[in-house]
């Protein structure tokens, strides 16, 4: 059996879930759509439009510098195939954790994921409350979301061989 | 809406596990009717993928929220892909209270 894949890190879900070609001759059917995953265009974002190299934006999510170029290759192919040949572009699926979705309800002190379709995310689904607010990884030292994978100075996402070993060696 | 807690065993009193796929119960709490009904985990005693397994069970039951202590990587990212809500609650509580919260 092949290794899983990782968990992607993404920022945030994209503002829209697809663009349609218009003024076409022949109107493309929804069948025939690209459909670019989450963790594509999270790369495209940090690559084409803010402007990472390519190490950085792969430590952002969390994948090996290799992964992100094809993840990137993928994304931009997928996307001049839909513009060359007037497709659909859906964005979704993917194998991705989302980084800003946790909110802390300071009432009964819990956490929910947001769910931006319902436009509920500013009541507690708990205690009802309204006293919520998005929860900072960086306030409360990562405690919720998956430690940080960066680890023994490799870079990018890193499996802690290394230091598993050097721990070893000690012990022995 | 149904909502989903992970439960140490199948009396109201009980507290809420930390764990979510490998909890002993679920209890089903129905925010209209509200009616509750425990029904027992069937990945509880699995060798790996209790996590997604119990999820898949919830979700055929048409669970829309589920209220437990932890959840593991696989269930955060499916989570988003079957509309379903998630609840970490890191305090102690017994499924009553819970129950009294959900009431609000």
């Amino acid at each position: 059996m092949s290794r899983p894949k990782t968990v992607r890190r993404i920022a945030d879900k994209p503002l829209v879930s697809g663009f349609k070609p218009y003024g076409a001759q022949i109107l493309g059917s929804k069948s025939d759509a690209v459909f670019l995953l989450y963790e594509e265009y999270e790369a495209l974002r940090l690559c084409d439009y803010d402007e990472y190299n390519q190490c950085d934006a792969s430590k952002l999510m969390g994948v090996s510098r290799p992964t992100l170029t094809r993840i990137c290759m993928s994304a931009r192919r997928k996307v001049a195939t839909a513009m060359v040949e007037g497709r659909q572009l859906i964005i979704e699926g993917g194998k991705v954790e989302i980084d800003n979705e946790w909110i802390k309800c300071n009432d009964c002190h819990c956490y929910y994921v947001k769910q931006q379709e319902k436009n509920d995310d500013h009541t507690c689904p708990l205690c009802g409350s309204e006293n919520v607010k998005e929860y900072d990884e960086e306030d409360e030292n990562g405690s919720l979301i998956l430690q940080k994978r960066v680890c023994c100075g490799h870079g990018g996402r890193c499996s802690c061989h290394r230091e598993r070993r050097y721990k070893k060696n000690i012990e022995i | 809406m149904k909502i989903a807690i992970s439960s140490k065993s199948n009396v109201m009193s009980s507290e809420l596990d930390a764990r979510f796929g490998r909890c002993k119960y679920f209890v089903l709490y129905d925010t209209e009717e509200k009616s509750t009904a425990f029904i027992e985990n069937l990945a509880a005693e699995q060798m790996e993928g209790a996590g997604p397994t119990a999820f898949k069970q919830l979700v055929s039951l048409g669970v829309k929220k589920i209220v437990s202590g932890d959840f593991g990587v696989k269930i955060k990212t499916l989570c988003s892909d079957f509309d379903v809500r998630l609840i970490i609650m890191r305090e102690k509580h017994t499924i009553e209270e819970i129950i009294k919260l959900l009431n609000h």
